[in-house]
């Protein structure tokens, strides 16, 4: 009887091999998916985070936007003494709701995920496990400007602005009008109401999420592609008449202006859409393509932010009533590369985006990758990881860059954007004015992207003011002036 | 060395265990306050923990010594080894519930010795095989007084304490099988006819052994615990391979279960429930923890598996339930993992001690199978060497049943991890279970 009692003993060693090379599975080579892939089935992480004294976030000054504190019961929560101000684009990180924004982005670092080895060491010399404190590139100051100067000139759908530095790529303002104030969504029901306020969307962060047409300051882009390309200067005239059929259909000017054969600098200062509108035609579709690319449209942007929380700027086509909106290339047989070229047709963008091409021109062609997050610091004040200036694209040539500037300043010194001349200081802008409904007393989204000082520039700003009567430059121009003058004083004075 | 002072000997390493064990438990609790103030208390709770453990291994070793000197020496301190595990792991989960557990590790300790002592010869229970038989099914058919858990009828309640008749049952049926096998087995294959191929038992001789395992096959399906059903009938068939060495009959008798198994399944919903949440764990439909026979079980035991990757969180490094306020209004659980210290023990052992620690509980599963199937090897008569194989088949199956559920190998049902689960019944059935193999070895080694 001894042979199948071996046997069975066999079958029963397989039979544990099978347990052992099942635990495997589940505890290597599956855990990854398992820890990460269905956070709300799987919440381990967000409970553990409780027990986790987060690092600290600061704006540029070194003031606290978030930091964890300990509750009664043992338990860290997180706290925003700064309010509303940052609620957009810092976000919120608790644990019943999750994380958004900056405090999703950098969770890991925030949090100190370790090693075994880390902890370990961390058991035996009672050093509790902590996180890194991020410091930003936000300036405060003119992060408040921005968000009151915005309310002020919308206060119903509001609007928002994003001002980089061209030459690293760093976030100095990034403003979403209405905001909300993080400390509000720990009150019960909150994050929900916030969430059904279809009117004024408190949580949307318009600076990355919202697509706004972008109107006239689209021609920038259209300006730069034209130069780059060789195929024109700023001094080939270009048809300036009125109601000239684009894609059939004729296309007016402003207060329906015919100025003839212009130059670029004239076309690009007075903003006429014709001229620009047949130079788009005459690039076609697929060298308007290359350069929005090269831009950063079509494309989630790259800032360390969560991706699902942007959005790419591009063509959208609505794919049924109510549908999702979908995203397309403007070489499709849909685009309407003319209207395109002008900022019409079916463009949405974001204002990071247009900071973005701001920043493009005035760093001599070459875009930074943007950023929020300047170093990470440990608790003992070492910085463990700096966020380096990138490059995120060579757009274009750097004398095309100094002649898309030549025109920018004429914008501003004698053309649709006066409003933002600042003394004793050279900016370079353009203005926009996207129609959202018709007829005398029209609401139209407003725009306005500069950069200065246009010699050697140190700020690149986009501003859009949603639902107000009137145009960029009057009404939008002089907020990017104000927080332009406010980011070259905080240079100045460190 | 004496085969008693190598079992002296090996009890050490599982008090050592304990101790470290309750200690690790203390530190990541953060009770220090006593080694700050110079009290060090850290270590006396766990020295006394770890002696108290000890006092009790050594004062059922001393038993052995007397009654059985010649029995195996290793069994014992393994089964001590799991012991220890378990009861740390259910001090690390619930306080309260490791002082019960362990007031059933020394009461099990007890009923082995009590069982040692008054049985003193296995073979006394060749003479009672039929009372024994009925009282195993009369054990399986109580519970269907009772309420049924989770959809089936595991328990019977007297008063606060609730007994899981189907652990006795399993030995019953082992001891009837072994002595009704060993008359039988001379004429199950001698008899045995040669059909289309395949050797067909006799059915005069198979035919009493079929009628009592299908009547507890069909109490089991009767109470629904299909989890003890695949224990049995594993057993069952292990045992009738080792009495006749023919395969054709287990690949006769996996036939049946499996056809049988495939009608009974349809028909009792909580079984077709169980059969769904293992196929598709993930399933946001069937992960909801308030669907009845759902997946958040299972899916969370993988979860926190992957949680302990290979090393393990530590002791109290595994998130078992949720904080106050954060459970959300109205949810019917507030626990991450429930039933840790029960069905999911594995996985919170995984948890805490990775896949090192899991594979070592493993491998002392192992250990203890393998002393099991040595025993039988060497027990010169058939009955010895049935009772021998049929116990340690039916301890290896459970720890399969119940650690291949967790782990997503077989769908998940409700049994005990010997030795380490919280609960009594297991406790003390599984002492029993040792006592009779540590019978079987003390008069196989004794006569070799």
């Amino acid at each position: 009887m001894n042979k199948p009692i071996t046997r069975v003993f066999i079958v029963s060693m397989m039979m544990f091999a099978l347990l052992v090379g099942a635990t495997s599975w589940w505890t290597v080579v599956d855990a990854d998916s398992l820890n990460h892939d269905r956070p709300e089935q799987n919440r381990r992480a967000l409970l553990r985070g409780l027990k986790i004294k987060r690092g600290v976030i600061r704006d540029a000054d070194g003031k606290v936007i978030a930091r964890s504190v300990k509750r009664s019961d043992g338990v860290y929560t997180r706290r925003y003494p700064q309010g509303d101000l940052f609620g957009h684009p810092i976000g919120y990180s608790y644990a019943s709701l999750g994380q958004t924004g900056v405090e999703a982005f950098y969770d890991e670092d925030l949090r100190g995920e370790q090693s075994d080895s880390e902890s370990l060491l961390g058991e035996l010399t009672g050093r509790e496990q902590g996180g890194d404190n991020l410091q930003t590139t936000i300036d405060p100051t003119a992060q408040a400007q921005a968000e009151q100067l915005i309310a002020a000139a919308s206060p119903e759908q509001g609007g928002s602005a994003v001002a980089l530095d061209p030459q690293t790529g760093a976030v100095k303002v990034m403003a979403s009008v209405p905001g909300y104030d993080p400390n509000d969504l720990r009150q019960t029901g909150a994050l929900d109401r916030f969430n059904k306020d279809d009117t004024r969307r408190p949580l949307v962060n318009r600076a990355l999420q919202f697509g706004y047409a972008p109107g006239s300051t689209m021609k920038v882009v259209t300006l730069a592609a034209a130069l780059d390309s060789g195929k024109f200067d700023l001094d080939t005239p270009v048809d300036g008449t009125n109601n000239v059929p684009i894609s059939g259909v004729p296309l007016k000017n402003d207060f329906n202006e015919s100025l003839g054969s212009v130059d670029l600098v004239t076309a690009l200062a007075k903003s006429v859409n014709t001229a620009f509108a047949q130079v788009a035609v005459d690039l076609g579709k697929g060298t308007m393509k290359k350069y929005m690319d090269r831009f950063g449209f079509n494309k989630k942007p790259q800032l360390d932010y969560p991706k699902n929380a942007m959005s790419a700027s591009g063509e959208y086509r609505a794919k049924k009533q109510g549908g999702p909106l979908g995203l397309f290339p403007p070489t499709s047989t849909f685009a309407d590369i003319g209207r395109v070229g002008i900022g019409q047709d079916k463009l949405l963008v974001t204002p990071l985006q247009m900071a973005q091409v701001a920043a493009t021109i005035a760093n001599k062609g070459v875009l930074m990758k943007p950023h929020i997050g300047a170093r990470l610091v440990d608790r003992d004040g070492r910085t463990t990881r700096t966020i380096e200036p990138e490059v995120q694209s060579e757009v274009i040539s750097e004398s095309a860059a100094a002649d898309v500037t030549e025109a920018m300043v004429a914008v501003v010194e004698r053309g649709t954007g006066g409003a933002a001349q600042i003394p004793g200081v050279q900016v370079a802008g353009k203005t926009g004015t996207a129609e959202t409904t018709l007829g005398p007393g029209a609401k139209n989204k407003l725009w306005f992207i500069a950069f200065a000082p246009a010699s050697d520039p140190e700020v690149a700003i986009a501003v859009t003011v949603d639902d107000v009567v009137g145009f960029g430059g009057d009404v939008v121009a002089p907020i990017a002036k104000q927080l332009i003058q406010t980011l070259l004083n905080e240079k100045k004075t460190p | 060395m004496s085969a008693r002072t190598r079992e002296l000997f090996a009890l050490i390493p599982a008090a050592l265990l304990l101790t470290a064990g309750f200690a690790a438990i203390f530190l990541s609790r953060g009770d220090l306050i006593g080694g700050l103030n110079g009290t060090n208390e850290v270590s006396d709770v766990s020295l006394t923990y770890g002696g108290i453990f000890l006092g009790v291994c050594v004062a059922a070793h001393l038993v052995l010594r007397v009654a059985l000197p010649d029995a195996d020496p290793y069994l014992f301190p393994l089964v001590a080894l799991l012991a220890s595990f378990g009861l740390v792991e259910i001090y690390r989960i619930d306080a309260e519930l490791a002082r019960q557990q362990a007031q059933w590790f020394v009461i099990g300790v007890g009923v082995m010795a009590t069982t040692i002592v008054v049985l003193r010869d296995h073979g006394k229970l060749e003479r009672y095989r039929y009372t024994i038989a009925l009282a195993g099914i009369g054990l399986l058919m109580l519970p269907r007084l009772f309420e049924p858990t989770n959809g089936a009828y595991l328990a019977i309640k007297v008063g606060s304490i609730s007994i899981q008749p189907a652990e006795f049952a399993k030995i019953a049926i082992v001891v009837f099988l072994a002595s009704y096998l060993r008359d039988t087995r001379q004429v199950l294959v001698l008899g045995a006819r040669r059909f289309a191929g395949i050797t067909f038992p006799p059915l005069k001789h198979f035919g009493p052994l079929l009628l009592v395992w299908g009547t507890a096959m069909l109490l089991l399906f009767f109470i629904r615990d299909i989890g003890s059903s695949v224990m049995f009938f594993g057993a069952f068939l292990a045992m009738v391979y080792i009495a006749t060495d023919r395969l054709s009959f287990v690949v006769i008798g996996l036939l049946l279960f499996f056809g049988g198994a495939y009608l009974v399944a349809g028909h009792i919903g909580h079984i077709a429930d169980r059969i769904d949440a293992w196929q598709t764990p993930f399933d946001p439909e069937i992960f909801n923890p308030d669907r009845a026979g759902g997946s958040y079980q299972l899916a969370q035991g993988l979860y926190s598996q992957a949680d302990g990757g290979l090393l393990g969180k530590g002791f109290g490094g595994a998130v078992l339930e949720l904080p106050k306020g954060q459970c959300g209004e109205g949810a019917s659980l507030c626990t991450l993992l429930p039933a840790p210290h029960t069905d999911f023990i594995y996985a919170v052992i995984v948890n805490e001690l990775g896949l090192i620690g899991a594979s070592g509980l493993l491998c002392v599963y192992l250990l203890v199978v393998q002393r099991g199937f040595k025993i039988a090897m060497l027990a010169r008569d058939s009955f010895s060497k049935l009772l021998a194989a049929g116990l340690t088949t039916v301890f290896a199956l459970q720890v399969f049943v119940i650690v291949g559920g967790v782990t997503k190998v077989i769908p998940l049902t409700g049994v005990t991890l010997p030795f380490v689960s919280y609960g009594g019944s297991s406790i003390l059935a599984n002492f029993v279970l040792l006592a009779l193999l540590l019978l079987v070895s003390n008069r196989a080694r004794r006569e070799a």
